[in-house]
């Protein structure tokens, strides 16, 4: 391609770089991505899922549960990282970048999960009862598993988010997808960038899609509804 | 360390900081407005149409918001003008989605009845479809008007401008007062603009709507 820009020097995009950076740099990046999305929203689903569970039976903590990790939800990426870095204990790195991606998952993930609870028939429940299931076999048997749809759609939710987010991370040094497009803006060199962004956007897509299908294949009532139909 | 804060609040170049973050955040706001209702209504005629619409959005919400302020740069260089093309293309996608849907569950039988009372389809777009899609309709504004202000912070990284400009300055000189003053204000800016938009869509909330909600609540 010999496409040339207004403040940049050669060509567009140099595929000569791609190929040489291929194992030293871009997988280890795109590799680093995925890793830094999936132990956070690991680490969120391990707050989210008891905290959903325990809100959805007391009704009060609903309200205050959602203000605070909803205010959380809406400071910008950016500000909250700069935050982190400042509290003792955290600093620059890839632990400020996890913290805030848990922190960010947390509205998505409660909020669904409080709404898969929800959303299982007060009927089924009775019945599960008069067949003698206890509270927790409640919980564990009928609960969860009719709410998993929803859960997974916030899983879904949240961790295309993160992936976006961790774009970001870069900038603290929490290294990633973001660590190409930040080096690439600092050099000049558009190809840095634009491999970054793709790929960046290209895993964000393409888990959002392999996630709904997921989400399709754990509502089973609604597949043998919809081949009725 | 207070003091610090509030001496970085008082430089000269703080208020235009905070001015252009939200001059770039509405300028980007408008123009995804200005796109997205307009094609909202174009694609309601069909619905296969406002499927494919509404398809296309969720994948672009997927798009993160940085990848798309960076690929702004190599095509169109730094500055305001590619900030505000890449914060309007992240506005769209939540506006279309919103509104396409909106307008789709406005209830056949709704539409059949006042044509019926021989209103023209001009009248049944302006006095029954819009009112009644507007609280969704301004749901979607107020999901993209958040995001846009989040993401008007890395415009800083392509030349664009705003807080961001000050959490950057922030780092590079290794100051907590500049860091915490520039990510204070633009937090406050996001919370702030969330709880505005909240509010215009319960004013664009028909009054029918708001009884018909009451009425089922009571239920």
């Amino acid at each position: 391609m010999t496409i040339l820009l207004q403040g940049f020097e050669g060509p567009l995009f140099d595929w000569s770089w791609v190929r040489s950076h291929l194992t030293s740099e871009i997988i280890p990046a795109l590799v680093g991505h995925v890793y830094l999305s999936f132990v956070s929203v690991a680490i969120a689903l391990v707050i989210s899922l008891p905290t959903g569970v325990l809100v959805a039976r007391y009704r009060k903590a609903y309200a205050p549960v959602t203000l605070v990790t909803g205010v959380l939800y809406t400071i910008p990426s950016l500000a909250l990282f700069a935050i982190l870095v400042v509290v003792p204990g955290v600093g620059v790195g890839p632990k400020a970048v996890i913290i805030a991606l848990v922190a960010y998952s947390l509205l998505v993930l409660i909020r669904n999960v409080v709404a898969g609870i929800d959303s299982v028939p007060p009927e089924t429940i009775d019945a599960a009862r008069g067949m003698g299931l206890t509270e927790g076999q409640i919980l564990l048997k009928v609960e969860l598993p009719l709410a998993l749809p929803v859960i997974i759609a916030g899983i879904r939710i949240a961790t295309v988010t993160v992936i976006g987010i961790a774009t970001i991370g870069a900038y603290i040094a929490g290294g990633g997808l973001g660590a190409l497009i930040f080096d690439g803006i600092d050099r000049s060199f558009p190809t840095m960038v634009i491999t970054g962004a793709i790929l960046a956007t290209a895993l964000a897509v393409a888990t959002d899609l392999l996630l709904l299908g997921i989400e399709h294949y754990f509502r089973p009532w609604a597949r043998a509804a919809g081949r009725r139909g | 360390m207070m003091g610090g804060l509030f001496r970085v609040f008082g430089r000269p170049e703080f208020p235009g900081a905070v001015a252009r973050h939200v001059e770039l955040s509405a300028a980007a706001l408008l123009v995804a407005v200005a796109i997205s209702v307009p094609l909202a209504l174009l694609v309601n005629r069909s619905p296969l149409a406002s499927l494919i619409a509404v398809n296309i959005g969720n994948i672009g919400r997927a798009v993160p918001s940085l990848a798309l302020l960076a690929l702004a740069m190599p095509f169109l260089g730094f500055g305001f003008a590619p900030s505000l093309v890449a914060l309007a293309a992240l506005g769209i996608p939540p506006i279309l989605i919103n509104a396409a849907t909106g307008l789709r569950e406005v209830s056949r039988e709704v539409v059949d009845a006042a044509r019926g009372m021989g209103l023209s389809n001009l009248q049944i777009l302006t006095h029954i479809q819009l009112p009644l899609a507007a609280p969704v309709i301004f749901a979607g504004i107020r999901t993209s008007a958040v995001q846009i202000v989040a993401s008007a912070t890395l415009a800083t990284f392509i030349g664009g401008g705003g807080l961001g400009d000050i959490i950057v300055e922030g780092f590079q000189l290794s100051s907590t007062p500049v860091l915490l003053a520039g990510a204070f204000t633009v937090a406050a800016l996001a919370i702030v603009t969330e709880v505005v938009f909240g509010a215009l869509e319960r004013v664009f909330t028909p009054e029918g709507l708001k009884v018909a909600k009451r009425r089922q609540a009571k239920r």
